[in-house]
């Protein structure tokens, strides 16, 4: 008992209160929007009509903002907040201090870009395209959202930086390490956004110039909104390659193969973004190919991850007396919500990653590009690879946060969440696919474009994204249940915060990881050398600039 | 740092492949020129209307051209001119598109005729139309509250 309540290190309590301030916005936003998800499908099934008004586009701008924007990177800081203290020791005041004033920036400016939303002020989606032109303070609250999410992220880079200098050349704490990966990673990226919606769109959409540059907007915007898909994806790998295996009750295969995979997940996923303008005119396409290239750097440490995985299954596996190729695989504790639901996640990687590929490769990316299919894909991804695994972190994290345990009942539950996700998104992101490859467009209302013959095949898949949706849906009122449980009623207790160890302790990373002048160096050279010159063609063949419009 | 000898085998294989992957998708790309559309010519946005070859959209007949025909499309929200044209089969035609505001898409849903409209920039795509039938241009990217109203289609007939 003792020794039991000693082996639990706890996240200090005031640095819990921050991180679940986070949680309940995550979770705020989850709610609304899934509910927006729901009433998406419903609408493109054909049978359903939206009441008082409201525009499709509306709440596609509000899902999307919540769930891409507002979700994530709350639950990514917060998480991130809580990782940090945990390996790295207590936040002193100061960086505690930098937490909340980021926090608050953030939640305020999720206020003003949401208030501009329902007001319909800015049905732009989350992407805010120029030369759509939403009200300023939409691009304010945007703002403030990305400014208050760096100080945020200073703040686990104070501890962090503490922790290095009390401890001279000694490799930081594994997950301190990784969430400062995510954290620059973030803040290199963030650059872009912060760059089109600072010095072009705020200025505009305030009538301080009449035009903008709509390719320049554009190409900051994919800057960012690549790299955007990465700090999602790495706190699932922290949790993949660093929690998971303490779960199991085993070791992390290498602790070094896994800091060099995020140091190489940094490197590859920021000088990229042209894949996501390889239709789109105006940019040569021997840079869009370039940087297609760099693209598929990002299968190395893909692979490397896949591999640590599923060596650290297999070694469990084999160290609790399994034999046979697969003998390994039934003795994983198929019965923990806190494993199997991020499983479940790895597992929907693996169809997802296949789908990425195309998505990425010049000539295949004509046949699906801003199809439904790309709808399809994300919600692989993103809604599920990732957002399981954040489940599956929450079903520890918070009762750890708020002194309580998670029991048998909700740890059942939390099972049964994470099959209804799958199965409802087998059906929603399945459906998505194939009407994507018939050529259905995305980010599209219900419509049967004067009863082509085309369109009309189409529907029945609609249906079936509605009947996905439904199901969906049911999986996140059972989240959301879970969620209120574990912040609120369920019994006191110590719930651990599981942290991993290297199977050879004494192997000891490389301090070449953690030297950030050297990769920071990288970084900035491969940015520069992706994007230098096809940028200054941009801007010196621009066209006219275009004024704002308003169609919606 | 240590790598486990499985580990580096499983490392070459994949780079292998995705070694021969790239070269696969450069060549074709820039050998056999399925590049995706990258047009680098621009035009004023607001006298779309006045500039060749805007000033006429549709379809038209070119001479000692690589190509056939020259088909034109204006997009604005939430139309394409032309609505509607024929196209004999097995022409080469090339599609030449622009917009007069928001960005807008240009699918021809079900082939991998597939572009971006930008205010600004003139997209186009030489191809041949070697299959008989109606076939639905649909606005993919979103442009305003009409979005899923903007089509026009094209019917490719015997002749
Ligand atoms: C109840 C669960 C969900 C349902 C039913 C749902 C449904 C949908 C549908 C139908 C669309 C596309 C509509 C269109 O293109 O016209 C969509 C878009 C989107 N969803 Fe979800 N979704 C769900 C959960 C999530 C989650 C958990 C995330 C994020 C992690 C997410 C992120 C997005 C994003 C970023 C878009 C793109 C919006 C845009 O194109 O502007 N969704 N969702
Ligand atoms: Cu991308
Ligand atoms: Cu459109």
């Amino acid at each position: 008992m003792i020794n039991n309540a000693k082996a639990i290190v706890k996240v200090d309590s005031k640095d819990a209160k921050l991180s679940m301030a986070h949680f309940f916005v995550a979770f705020g936003a989850l709610a609304i929007g899934g509910l927006m998800g729901l009433l998406q499908t419903l609408v493109r099934s054909g049978k359903f009509e939206l009441p008082f008004g409201i525009g499709y586009y509306q709440i596609l701008t509000a899902h999307g903002v919540l769930m891409g924007l507002v979700l994530t990177t709350f639950f990514i800081m917060g998480f991130q907040y809580a990782a940090v203290s945990r390996t790295a020791g207590p936040h002193s005041s100061a960086a505690r201090r930098t937490g909340w004033t980021g926090f608050w920036m953030m939640t305020a400016g999720t206020l003003m870009s949401g208030t501009m939303i329902l007001l319909n002020e800015a049905s732009v989606l989350y992407t805010f395209y120029a030369p759509l032109k939403a009200h300023w303070i939409f691009y304010l609250g945007l703002t403030f959202v990305v400014v208050g999410s760096w100080v945020d992220g200073i703040a686990q880079i104070m501890t962090y930086a503490k922790w290095r200098k009390n401890h001279p050349g000694v490799p930081s704490p594994l997950l301190s390490f990784m969430a400062v990966i995510n954290t620059v990673l973030w803040i290199v990226a963030t650059l872009g956004v912060a760059a089109t919606v600072l010095f072009q769109l705020l200025p505009w959409s305030l009538g301080l110039v009449d035009t903008v540059d709509v390719l320049v907007s554009r190409t900051l915007f994919w800057y960012f909104g690549h790299p955007l898909v990465y700090f999602w994806l790495l706190p699932a790998y922290m949790c993949w390659y660093a929690v998971v295996p303490k779960i199991i009750g085993g070791k992390i295969f290498s602790d070094s193969l896994a800091r060099l995979s995020f140091i190489l997940f940094l490197l590859f996923s920021i000088p990229v973004g042209f894949h996501h303008q390889l239709t789109e005119p105006g940019i040569d396409p021997a840079w869009k190919f370039f940087q297609v290239i760099l693209t598929f750097m990002v299968v190395i440490p893909s692979l490397m991850t896949a591999f640590s995985l599923f060596a650290t299954f297999e070694r469990y596996g084999r160290s609790k007396g399994a034999t046979g190729i697969l003998g390994w695989f039934k003795v994983l504790p198929w019965n923990d919500a806190r494993f199997i639901v991020p499983f479940i996640g790895m597992a929907a990687f693996i169809p997802a990653g296949a789908g990425g590929i195309i998505n990425a490769s010049n000539q295949m990316d004509q046949v699906v590009h801003n199809t439904i299919w790309v709808t399809g894909h994300f919600h692989l991804t993103a809604a599920t690879s990732v957002i399981l695994t954040f489940f599956g972190i929450s079903y520890w994290l918070i009762p750890h946060l708020t002194g309580r345990k998670l029991t048998k009942k909700m740890n059942k539950l939390g099972i049964i969440q994470a099959w209804v996700w799958f199965i409802g998104m087998a059906f929603m992101s399945g459906s998505m696919h194939i009407q994507g490859l018939l050529g259905g467009p995305r980010r599209s209302s219900f419509s049967t474009y004067g009863d082509s013959k085309q369109a009309l095949e189409w529907i029945p898949y609609q249906i079936a994204q509605a009947v996905g949706g439904t199901i969906l849906f049911i999986g996140i009122i059972l989240v959301l249940v879970i969620f209120i449980n574990l912040a609120f009623f369920a019994p006191k207790g110590d719930e651990e915060f599981p942290v991993g160890e290297a199977e050879n302790s004494e192997e000891r990373a490389p301090m070449v990881f953690e030297n950030w002048k050297l990769w920071l160096g990288i970084l900035t050279a491969l940015i520069l050398f992706a994007y230098t010159i096809p940028f200054i063609d941009i801007i010196q063949n621009a066209p006219p600039g275009s004024k704002g419009f308003r169609t919606w | 740092m240590h790598m486990h000898k499985l580990e580096k085998i499983w490392l070459i294989l994949g780079i292998s492949c995705l070694i021969i992957f790239l070269t696969t998708v450069g060549v074709s790309a820039f050998y056999m020129g399925n590049k995706p559309p990258s047009c680098l010519l621009t035009i004023d946005p607001e006298k779309v209307d006045q500039q060749k070859p805007f000033d006429k959209p549709g379809l038209h007949k070119v001479e000692g051209k690589e190509w056939d025909y020259e088909l034109v499309y204006v997009a604005q929200a939430f139309s394409y001119n032309p609505a509607k044209v024929e196209i004999p089969l097995g022409a080469k035609v090339k599609v030449i598109a622009t917009t007069k505001d928001v960005i807008h898409g240009f699918e021809v849903a079900g082939t991998n005729i597939n572009m971006m409209l930008e205010p600004g920039y003139i997209s186009e795509y030489t191809t041949t139309f070697d299959k008989e039938g109606e076939y639905l241009i649909v606005c993919n990217e979103y442009c305003g509250s009409g979005h899923h109203l903007m089509f026009s289609k094209i019917e490719v007939v015997k002749k």
